[in-house]
Protein backbone atom coordinates (compact mmCIF):
# COMPACT_ATOMS: atom_id res chain seq x y z
CA UNK A 1 0.00 0.00 0.00
CA UNK A 2 1.26 3.40 -0.85
CA UNK A 3 0.37 6.92 -1.76
CA UNK A 4 -2.22 6.94 -4.55
CA UNK A 5 -1.84 8.81 -7.82
CA UNK A 6 -4.56 11.43 -8.13
CA UNK A 7 -7.20 12.17 -10.75
CA UNK A 8 -8.27 15.81 -10.81
CA UNK A 9 -11.18 17.00 -12.96
CA UNK A 10 -10.84 20.65 -13.94
CA UNK A 11 -13.79 23.01 -14.35
CA UNK A 12 -13.65 26.32 -16.20
CA UNK A 13 -15.83 28.89 -14.50
CA UNK A 14 -16.97 32.15 -16.09
CA UNK A 15 -18.90 34.57 -13.90
CA UNK A 16 -19.93 31.77 -11.55
CA UNK A 17 -21.03 29.32 -14.25
CA UNK A 18 -19.23 26.25 -15.53
CA UNK A 19 -18.51 26.69 -19.21
CA UNK A 20 -17.13 24.48 -21.98
CA UNK A 21 -20.33 22.49 -21.57
CA UNK A 22 -20.51 19.76 -19.06
CA UNK A 23 -22.87 17.23 -20.59
CA UNK A 24 -24.22 14.79 -18.07
CA UNK A 25 -27.63 13.44 -18.91
CA UNK A 26 -28.63 13.23 -15.28
CA UNK A 27 -27.56 16.67 -14.18
CA UNK A 28 -30.26 19.29 -13.91
CA UNK A 29 -28.11 22.34 -14.38
CA UNK A 30 -24.91 21.68 -16.33
CA UNK A 31 -23.63 25.14 -15.48
CA UNK A 32 -23.90 24.81 -11.73
CA UNK A 33 -20.42 24.37 -10.23
CA UNK A 34 -21.80 22.97 -6.98
CA UNK A 35 -23.85 20.27 -8.67
CA UNK A 36 -20.94 19.24 -10.89
CA UNK A 37 -18.51 19.26 -7.95
CA UNK A 38 -20.86 16.99 -5.99
CA UNK A 39 -21.10 14.63 -8.93
CA UNK A 40 -17.31 14.35 -9.33
CA UNK A 41 -16.90 13.90 -5.60
CA UNK A 42 -19.35 10.97 -5.63
CA UNK A 43 -17.52 9.41 -8.58
CA UNK A 44 -14.28 9.45 -6.60
CA UNK A 45 -12.41 12.55 -7.79
CA UNK A 46 -9.32 12.94 -5.61
CA UNK A 47 -9.34 16.73 -5.85
CA UNK A 48 -11.12 19.41 -7.84
CA UNK A 49 -9.61 22.32 -9.72
CA UNK A 50 -11.58 25.41 -10.67
CA UNK A 51 -10.15 27.72 -13.27
CA UNK A 52 -11.69 31.18 -13.16
CA UNK A 53 -11.76 32.44 -16.72
CA UNK A 54 -13.93 35.45 -15.91
CA UNK A 55 -12.73 38.24 -18.14
CA UNK A 56 -13.78 41.25 -16.12
CA UNK A 57 -12.20 41.69 -12.71
CA UNK A 58 -15.49 43.14 -11.46
CA UNK A 59 -16.94 39.64 -11.52
CA UNK A 60 -14.17 38.08 -9.45
CA UNK A 61 -16.24 38.12 -6.30
CA UNK A 62 -18.52 35.57 -7.94
CA UNK A 63 -15.72 32.99 -7.81
CA UNK A 64 -15.39 33.49 -4.07
CA UNK A 65 -19.05 32.55 -3.65
CA UNK A 66 -18.62 29.50 -5.88
CA UNK A 67 -15.72 28.30 -3.74
CA UNK A 68 -17.70 28.96 -0.54
CA UNK A 69 -20.63 26.91 -1.77
CA UNK A 70 -18.55 24.02 -3.06
CA UNK A 71 -16.40 23.92 0.08
CA UNK A 72 -19.54 23.65 2.19
CA UNK A 73 -20.60 20.46 0.45
CA UNK A 74 -17.60 18.70 -0.99
CA UNK A 75 -14.89 17.55 1.39
CA UNK A 76 -11.92 16.90 -0.87
CA UNK A 77 -9.12 19.36 -1.71
CA UNK A 78 -10.09 22.32 -3.88
CA UNK A 79 -7.67 24.31 -6.02
CA UNK A 80 -8.61 27.64 -7.56
CA UNK A 81 -6.65 29.22 -10.38
CA UNK A 82 -7.12 32.18 -12.67
CA UNK A 83 -6.67 35.80 -11.74
CA UNK A 84 -4.58 35.17 -8.61
CA UNK A 85 -2.30 38.22 -8.61
CA UNK A 86 -2.09 39.52 -5.06
CA UNK A 87 -1.69 38.08 -1.57
CA UNK A 88 -5.17 39.41 -0.89
CA UNK A 89 -6.57 37.24 -3.74
CA UNK A 90 -5.03 34.17 -2.11
CA UNK A 91 -6.31 35.07 1.34
CA UNK A 92 -9.85 35.50 0.02
CA UNK A 93 -9.83 32.16 -1.79
CA UNK A 94 -8.40 30.28 1.21
CA UNK A 95 -10.93 31.92 3.51
CA UNK A 96 -13.69 30.92 1.12
CA UNK A 97 -12.60 27.28 1.54
CA UNK A 98 -10.02 26.69 -1.20
CA UNK A 99 -7.05 24.58 -0.11
CA UNK A 100 -4.66 25.63 -2.83
CA UNK A 101 -4.37 28.41 -5.37
CA UNK A 102 -2.85 28.19 -8.83
CA UNK A 103 -0.54 31.03 -9.81
CA UNK A 104 0.46 31.39 -13.44
CA UNK A 105 0.90 34.74 -15.16
CA UNK A 106 1.53 36.64 -11.92
CA UNK A 107 4.48 34.35 -11.16
CA UNK A 108 6.08 35.17 -14.50
CA UNK A 109 5.68 38.92 -14.05
CA UNK A 110 6.85 38.83 -10.46
CA UNK A 111 8.53 35.62 -9.28
CA UNK A 112 8.92 37.16 -5.81
CA UNK A 113 5.13 36.94 -5.52
CA UNK A 114 5.44 33.15 -5.26
CA UNK A 115 8.02 33.54 -2.48
CA UNK A 116 5.81 35.96 -0.57
CA UNK A 117 2.77 33.74 -1.04
CA UNK A 118 4.60 30.62 0.18
CA UNK A 119 6.01 32.48 3.18
CA UNK A 120 2.65 33.88 4.12
CA UNK A 121 0.37 30.90 3.49
CA UNK A 122 2.72 27.91 3.31
CA UNK A 123 4.03 26.03 0.29
CA UNK A 124 1.31 23.41 0.66
CA UNK A 125 -1.25 25.79 -0.83
CA UNK A 126 0.84 27.30 -3.62
CA UNK A 127 0.52 25.57 -6.98
CA UNK A 128 2.51 27.17 -9.78
CA UNK A 129 0.83 26.59 -13.13
CA UNK A 130 3.18 26.33 -16.08
CA UNK A 131 1.99 26.51 -19.70
CA UNK A 132 4.76 25.16 -21.92
CA UNK A 133 5.34 24.79 -25.64
CA UNK A 134 8.06 22.80 -27.35
CA UNK A 135 10.51 25.10 -29.13
CA UNK A 136 13.06 22.52 -30.28
CA UNK A 137 12.91 20.82 -33.65
CA UNK A 138 12.39 17.05 -34.04
CA UNK A 139 16.10 16.17 -34.15
CA UNK A 140 17.26 18.63 -31.49
CA UNK A 141 17.69 18.24 -27.74
CA UNK A 142 14.11 18.78 -26.52
CA UNK A 143 13.37 22.20 -25.03
CA UNK A 144 10.19 23.93 -23.92
CA UNK A 145 9.37 27.56 -23.33
CA UNK A 146 6.73 28.94 -20.99
CA UNK A 147 3.85 31.02 -22.25
CA UNK A 148 1.37 33.26 -20.46
CA UNK A 149 -2.11 34.56 -21.22
CA UNK A 150 -3.51 31.15 -22.04
CA UNK A 151 -0.59 30.27 -24.30
CA UNK A 152 -0.64 33.41 -26.40
CA UNK A 153 2.41 35.24 -25.08
CA UNK A 154 5.90 33.80 -25.29
CA UNK A 155 8.26 34.64 -22.44
CA UNK A 156 11.63 33.32 -23.59
CA UNK A 157 11.88 31.37 -20.30
CA UNK A 158 12.95 27.72 -20.33
CA UNK A 159 10.22 25.55 -18.78
CA UNK A 160 12.49 23.20 -16.84
CA UNK A 161 14.61 25.99 -15.36
CA UNK A 162 11.43 27.84 -14.50
CA UNK A 163 9.94 24.84 -12.68
CA UNK A 164 13.12 24.42 -10.63
CA UNK A 165 13.14 28.12 -9.78
CA UNK A 166 9.49 28.14 -8.75
CA UNK A 167 10.07 25.21 -6.38
CA UNK A 168 13.05 27.07 -4.89
CA UNK A 169 10.73 30.05 -4.43
CA UNK A 170 8.25 27.92 -2.51
CA UNK A 171 5.84 26.26 -4.94
CA UNK A 172 4.43 23.14 -3.27
CA UNK A 173 3.20 21.61 -6.51
CA UNK A 174 3.53 22.18 -10.26
CA UNK A 175 0.53 22.11 -12.60
CA UNK A 176 2.08 21.49 -15.99
CA UNK A 177 0.09 22.07 -19.17
CA UNK A 178 1.39 21.32 -22.63
CA UNK A 179 0.06 24.04 -24.92
CA UNK A 180 0.93 21.83 -27.89
CA UNK A 181 -1.37 19.11 -26.64
CA UNK A 182 -4.12 21.09 -24.92
CA UNK A 183 -7.41 20.39 -26.68
CA UNK A 184 -5.90 17.87 -29.11
CA UNK A 185 -6.97 14.66 -27.31
CA UNK A 186 -3.68 13.12 -28.44
CA UNK A 187 -2.32 12.54 -24.92
CA UNK A 188 0.01 14.39 -22.56
CA UNK A 189 3.41 15.58 -23.73
CA UNK A 190 5.11 12.73 -21.88
CA UNK A 191 8.63 13.88 -22.59
CA UNK A 192 7.89 17.29 -21.09
CA UNK A 193 6.08 15.78 -18.10
CA UNK A 194 8.95 13.41 -17.42
CA UNK A 195 11.55 16.16 -17.75
CA UNK A 196 9.80 18.41 -15.25
CA UNK A 197 8.96 15.60 -12.83
CA UNK A 198 12.60 14.48 -12.81
CA UNK A 199 13.82 18.06 -12.33
CA UNK A 200 11.77 18.93 -9.24
CA UNK A 201 11.11 17.26 -5.91
CA UNK A 202 7.49 18.42 -5.48
CA UNK A 203 4.44 16.70 -6.99
CA UNK A 204 3.71 17.39 -10.67
CA UNK A 205 0.20 17.41 -12.13
CA UNK A 206 0.13 16.58 -15.85
CA UNK A 207 -2.42 18.46 -17.97
CA UNK A 208 -3.32 19.04 -21.58
CA UNK A 209 -4.26 16.55 -24.26
CA UNK A 210 -6.13 13.72 -22.55
CA UNK A 211 -8.37 11.89 -25.01
CA UNK A 212 -8.66 8.44 -23.46
CA UNK A 213 -7.88 6.49 -20.32
CA UNK A 214 -4.58 5.12 -21.57
CA UNK A 215 -3.38 8.72 -21.79
CA UNK A 216 -4.02 9.13 -18.07
CA UNK A 217 -2.11 5.94 -17.25
CA UNK A 218 0.76 6.96 -19.52
CA UNK A 219 1.01 10.31 -17.75
CA UNK A 220 1.80 8.47 -14.54
CA UNK A 221 3.77 5.51 -15.85
CA UNK A 222 5.83 7.20 -18.55
CA UNK A 223 5.53 10.89 -17.64
CA UNK A 224 6.06 10.12 -13.92
CA UNK A 225 3.30 12.55 -13.00
CA UNK A 226 1.97 12.41 -9.44
CA UNK A 227 -1.49 13.48 -10.53
CA UNK A 228 -3.38 13.82 -13.80
CA UNK A 229 -5.80 16.58 -14.67
CA UNK A 230 -8.44 16.40 -17.36
CA UNK A 231 -11.57 18.25 -18.36
CA UNK A 232 -13.45 17.22 -21.44
CA UNK A 233 -13.21 13.41 -21.18
CA UNK A 234 -15.03 13.64 -17.86
CA UNK A 235 -17.35 16.53 -18.65
CA UNK A 236 -18.81 14.93 -21.72
CA UNK A 237 -19.50 11.71 -19.87
CA UNK A 238 -17.17 9.71 -22.11
CA UNK A 239 -15.65 8.17 -19.00
CA UNK A 240 -16.52 8.43 -15.35
CA UNK A 241 -13.81 9.16 -12.80
CA UNK A 242 -14.38 5.70 -11.33
CA UNK A 243 -13.85 4.03 -14.72
CA UNK A 244 -10.63 5.99 -15.12
CA UNK A 245 -9.43 4.93 -11.69
CA UNK A 246 -10.27 1.28 -12.27
CA UNK A 247 -8.50 1.37 -15.62
CA UNK A 248 -5.37 2.82 -14.03
CA UNK A 249 -5.50 0.40 -11.08
CA UNK A 250 -5.60 -2.51 -13.57
CA UNK A 251 -2.27 -1.22 -14.87
CA UNK A 252 -0.83 -1.51 -11.37
CA UNK A 253 -1.08 2.17 -10.59
CA UNK A 254 -1.89 2.84 -6.94
CA UNK A 255 -5.35 4.46 -6.84
CA UNK A 256 -7.96 5.37 -4.23
CA UNK A 257 -10.87 3.10 -5.09
CA UNK A 258 -12.97 2.67 -1.95
CA UNK B 1 -26.24 19.66 21.46
CA UNK B 2 -22.52 19.08 21.55
CA UNK B 3 -20.31 22.11 21.08
CA UNK B 4 -16.86 22.25 19.53
CA UNK B 5 -14.37 25.11 19.34
CA UNK B 6 -11.77 25.40 16.60
CA UNK B 7 -8.78 27.32 17.96
CA UNK B 8 -8.02 30.30 15.74
CA UNK B 9 -4.44 31.37 16.36
CA UNK B 10 -4.07 32.99 12.97
CA UNK B 11 -2.53 30.01 11.20
CA UNK B 12 -4.19 28.28 8.37
CA UNK B 13 -7.47 27.53 6.79
CA UNK B 14 -9.93 27.12 9.62
CA UNK B 15 -12.93 27.42 7.37
CA UNK B 16 -12.51 23.96 5.92
CA UNK B 17 -12.52 22.30 9.31
CA UNK B 18 -15.44 24.44 10.53
CA UNK B 19 -17.45 23.65 7.41
CA UNK B 20 -16.78 19.93 7.71
CA UNK B 21 -17.85 19.94 11.37
CA UNK B 22 -21.03 21.79 10.44
CA UNK B 23 -21.76 19.22 7.75
CA UNK B 24 -21.66 16.05 9.85
CA UNK B 25 -24.90 14.43 11.07
CA UNK B 26 -24.14 15.15 14.75
CA UNK B 27 -24.68 18.81 13.85
CA UNK B 28 -22.50 20.27 16.62
CA UNK B 29 -22.46 23.92 17.60
CA UNK B 30 -19.19 25.05 15.95
CA UNK B 31 -17.21 28.08 17.13
CA UNK B 32 -14.03 29.36 15.52
CA UNK B 33 -12.39 31.53 18.16
CA UNK B 34 -9.22 33.04 19.56
CA UNK B 35 -10.91 33.87 22.88
CA UNK B 36 -9.71 31.51 25.64
CA UNK B 37 -12.97 31.82 27.55
CA UNK B 38 -15.15 30.90 24.60
CA UNK B 39 -12.84 28.06 23.63
CA UNK B 40 -12.92 26.58 27.13
CA UNK B 41 -16.72 26.78 27.21
CA UNK B 42 -16.95 24.26 24.36
CA UNK B 43 -17.31 20.55 25.13
CA UNK B 44 -14.47 19.67 22.81
CA UNK B 45 -11.64 21.41 21.04
CA UNK B 46 -9.91 21.18 17.66
CA UNK B 47 -6.33 22.39 17.18
CA UNK B 48 -5.68 22.84 13.44
CA UNK B 49 -2.58 24.26 11.76
CA UNK B 50 -0.84 24.58 8.43
CA UNK B 51 2.37 26.19 7.25
CA UNK B 52 5.64 26.31 9.15
CA UNK B 53 5.62 24.88 12.67
CA UNK B 54 7.89 27.67 13.95
CA UNK B 55 5.30 30.26 12.92
CA UNK B 56 2.49 28.14 14.41
CA UNK B 57 4.26 27.75 17.75
CA UNK B 58 5.13 31.46 17.85
CA UNK B 59 1.51 32.38 17.09
CA UNK B 60 0.21 30.05 19.80
CA UNK B 61 2.54 31.63 22.34
CA UNK B 62 1.87 35.22 21.28
CA UNK B 63 -1.87 34.69 21.64
CA UNK B 64 -1.27 32.70 24.86
CA UNK B 65 -3.49 30.04 23.35
CA UNK B 66 -0.77 27.49 24.12
CA UNK B 67 -2.02 27.65 27.72
CA UNK B 68 -5.55 26.92 26.52
CA UNK B 69 -4.34 23.88 24.60
CA UNK B 70 -2.42 22.63 27.66
CA UNK B 71 -5.45 23.11 29.85
CA UNK B 72 -7.80 21.43 27.37
CA UNK B 73 -5.34 18.56 27.11
CA UNK B 74 -5.93 17.85 30.80
CA UNK B 75 -9.59 16.96 30.53
CA UNK B 76 -11.44 17.82 27.26
CA UNK B 77 -11.68 15.78 24.08
CA UNK B 78 -8.97 17.43 21.97
CA UNK B 79 -8.31 16.79 18.27
CA UNK B 80 -5.07 17.92 16.64
CA UNK B 81 -4.88 18.12 12.85
CA UNK B 82 -1.72 18.29 10.68
CA UNK B 83 0.60 20.83 12.38
CA UNK B 84 -1.88 20.55 15.25
CA UNK B 85 -0.52 17.02 15.72
CA UNK B 86 3.14 17.89 15.21
CA UNK B 87 2.95 20.73 17.71
CA UNK B 88 1.94 18.22 20.42
CA UNK B 89 5.36 16.53 20.31
CA UNK B 90 8.40 17.79 22.31
CA UNK B 91 10.17 19.41 19.39
CA UNK B 92 10.45 19.60 15.62
CA UNK B 93 13.53 19.79 13.45
CA UNK B 94 11.67 22.28 11.21
CA UNK B 95 12.76 25.95 11.34
CA UNK B 96 16.05 25.04 13.09
CA UNK B 97 14.70 23.31 16.16
CA UNK B 98 11.25 24.34 17.32
CA UNK B 99 10.26 23.60 20.91
CA UNK B 100 6.67 22.38 20.96
CA UNK B 101 4.02 21.56 23.54
CA UNK B 102 5.40 18.24 24.76
CA UNK B 103 2.03 16.55 25.17
CA UNK B 104 3.44 13.43 23.49
CA UNK B 105 7.12 12.60 24.14
CA UNK B 106 8.98 12.49 20.84
CA UNK B 107 10.22 14.52 17.90
CA UNK B 108 9.10 15.65 14.46
CA UNK B 109 11.45 14.85 11.56
CA UNK B 110 11.55 15.62 7.86
CA UNK B 111 11.03 12.94 5.23
CA UNK B 112 14.45 12.34 3.66
CA UNK B 113 14.93 13.54 0.09
CA UNK B 114 15.67 11.02 -2.63
CA UNK B 115 13.58 8.17 -1.29
CA UNK B 116 12.12 5.92 -3.95
CA UNK B 117 9.07 3.66 -4.08
CA UNK B 118 8.92 -0.03 -5.04
CA UNK B 119 9.07 0.87 -8.73
CA UNK B 120 12.18 2.97 -8.21
CA UNK B 121 10.26 6.21 -8.72
CA UNK B 122 11.28 9.28 -6.75
CA UNK B 123 9.03 10.04 -3.77
CA UNK B 124 8.09 13.70 -3.84
CA UNK B 125 8.11 16.01 -0.85
CA UNK B 126 5.62 17.11 0.40
CA UNK B 127 3.91 13.76 0.87
CA UNK B 128 0.72 14.91 -0.84
CA UNK B 129 -2.41 12.95 -1.63
CA UNK B 130 -4.42 9.96 -0.45
CA UNK B 131 -2.59 7.31 1.53
CA UNK B 132 -3.77 4.31 3.53
CA UNK B 133 -3.93 4.42 7.32
CA UNK B 134 -3.47 1.22 9.31
CA UNK B 135 -5.40 1.52 12.54
CA UNK B 136 -4.72 0.52 16.13
CA UNK B 137 -7.82 0.11 18.21
CA UNK B 138 -9.43 3.43 19.16
CA UNK B 139 -13.07 4.65 19.23
CA UNK B 140 -12.29 7.40 16.73
CA UNK B 141 -11.84 4.73 14.04
CA UNK B 142 -15.39 3.40 14.53
CA UNK B 143 -17.16 2.71 11.23
CA UNK B 144 -13.98 3.40 9.25
CA UNK B 145 -12.54 0.30 7.54
CA UNK B 146 -8.91 -0.45 8.39
CA UNK B 147 -6.50 0.81 5.70
CA UNK B 148 -8.93 3.44 4.40
CA UNK B 149 -7.30 6.31 2.57
CA UNK B 150 -7.00 9.83 3.96
CA UNK B 151 -5.68 13.05 2.42
CA UNK B 152 -2.19 14.09 3.51
CA UNK B 153 -0.03 17.09 2.78
CA UNK B 154 3.14 17.41 4.85
CA UNK B 155 6.93 17.25 4.70
CA UNK B 156 7.55 16.38 8.36
CA UNK B 157 6.20 13.54 10.46
CA UNK B 158 5.95 12.65 14.14
CA UNK B 159 8.22 10.12 15.83
CA UNK B 160 6.58 9.43 19.20
CA UNK B 161 8.85 7.82 21.81
CA UNK B 162 6.13 5.63 23.30
CA UNK B 163 4.72 3.13 20.86
CA UNK B 164 1.44 2.96 22.79
CA UNK B 165 0.73 6.55 21.70
CA UNK B 166 0.66 5.53 18.04
CA UNK B 167 -2.85 4.56 16.92
CA UNK B 168 -2.41 4.85 13.17
CA UNK B 169 0.40 4.41 10.67
CA UNK B 170 0.98 5.13 7.02
CA UNK B 171 3.89 4.42 4.67
CA UNK B 172 6.09 6.79 2.63
CA UNK B 173 8.03 4.63 1.88
CA UNK B 174 8.75 3.61 5.49
CA UNK B 175 6.07 3.31 8.13
CA UNK B 176 5.40 6.48 10.13
CA UNK B 177 2.94 7.45 12.86
CA UNK B 178 0.04 9.45 11.44
CA UNK B 179 -2.38 9.20 14.39
CA UNK B 180 -1.48 9.65 18.04
CA UNK B 181 -3.68 9.24 21.08
CA UNK B 182 -3.63 9.21 24.85
CA UNK B 183 -6.48 9.69 27.30
CA UNK B 184 -8.71 12.51 25.97
CA UNK B 185 -6.36 13.52 23.14
CA UNK B 186 -6.37 12.34 19.52
CA UNK B 187 -4.25 13.82 16.77
CA UNK B 188 -3.91 13.09 13.06
CA UNK B 189 -1.36 14.10 10.46
CA UNK B 190 -3.85 13.84 7.61
CA UNK B 191 -6.78 16.20 6.98
CA UNK B 192 -10.10 14.60 7.99
CA UNK B 193 -11.90 17.70 6.73
CA UNK B 194 -10.54 16.95 3.23
CA UNK B 195 -10.78 13.15 3.37
CA UNK B 196 -14.32 12.75 2.12
CA UNK B 197 -16.62 10.28 3.89
CA UNK B 198 -14.10 8.58 6.15
CA UNK B 199 -12.73 11.95 7.19
CA UNK B 200 -16.23 13.14 8.04
CA UNK B 201 -16.83 9.87 9.91
CA UNK B 202 -13.75 10.52 12.03
CA UNK B 203 -15.04 14.01 12.86
CA UNK B 204 -18.45 12.52 13.67
CA UNK B 205 -16.75 10.01 15.97
CA UNK B 206 -14.86 12.85 17.67
CA UNK B 207 -18.10 14.72 18.36
CA UNK B 208 -19.55 11.61 20.01
CA UNK B 209 -16.36 10.70 21.85
CA UNK B 210 -16.34 10.88 25.64
CA UNK B 211 -12.57 11.20 25.76
CA UNK B 212 -11.97 7.63 26.93
CA UNK B 213 -9.76 5.35 24.91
Amino acid sequence: MALAKRIIPCLDVDAGRVVKGVRFVDIRDAGDPVEIARRYDREGADELTFLDITASSGNRETMVHVVEQVAGEVFIPLTVGGGIRKLEDIRRMLNAGADKVGINTAAVFDPEFVKQAANRFGSQCIVVAIDAKQISAENQQPAWEIFTHGGRKATGIDAIQWAVKMVEFGAGEILLTSMDRDGTKSGFDLQLTRAISDAVNVPVIASGGVGNLQHLADGVKIGKADAVLAASIFHFGEYSILEAKQFMAEQNIEMRLE
Amino acid sequence: MSSVAVIDYGMGNLHSIAKALQHIPANPDVTVSDDPKRIMQADRIVLPGVGAIGDCMAALKTTRLDEVVREAAQHKPLLGICIGLQIMLDESEESGTTQCLGIFPGRVSKFPENNVDDNGDKLKIPHMGWNTVTQQHHPLWDNIPDNSRFYFVHSYHARPEQSEHCVGTSCYPYEFSCALAKDNIFAVQFHPEKSQRYGLQLLENFIHWDGQS
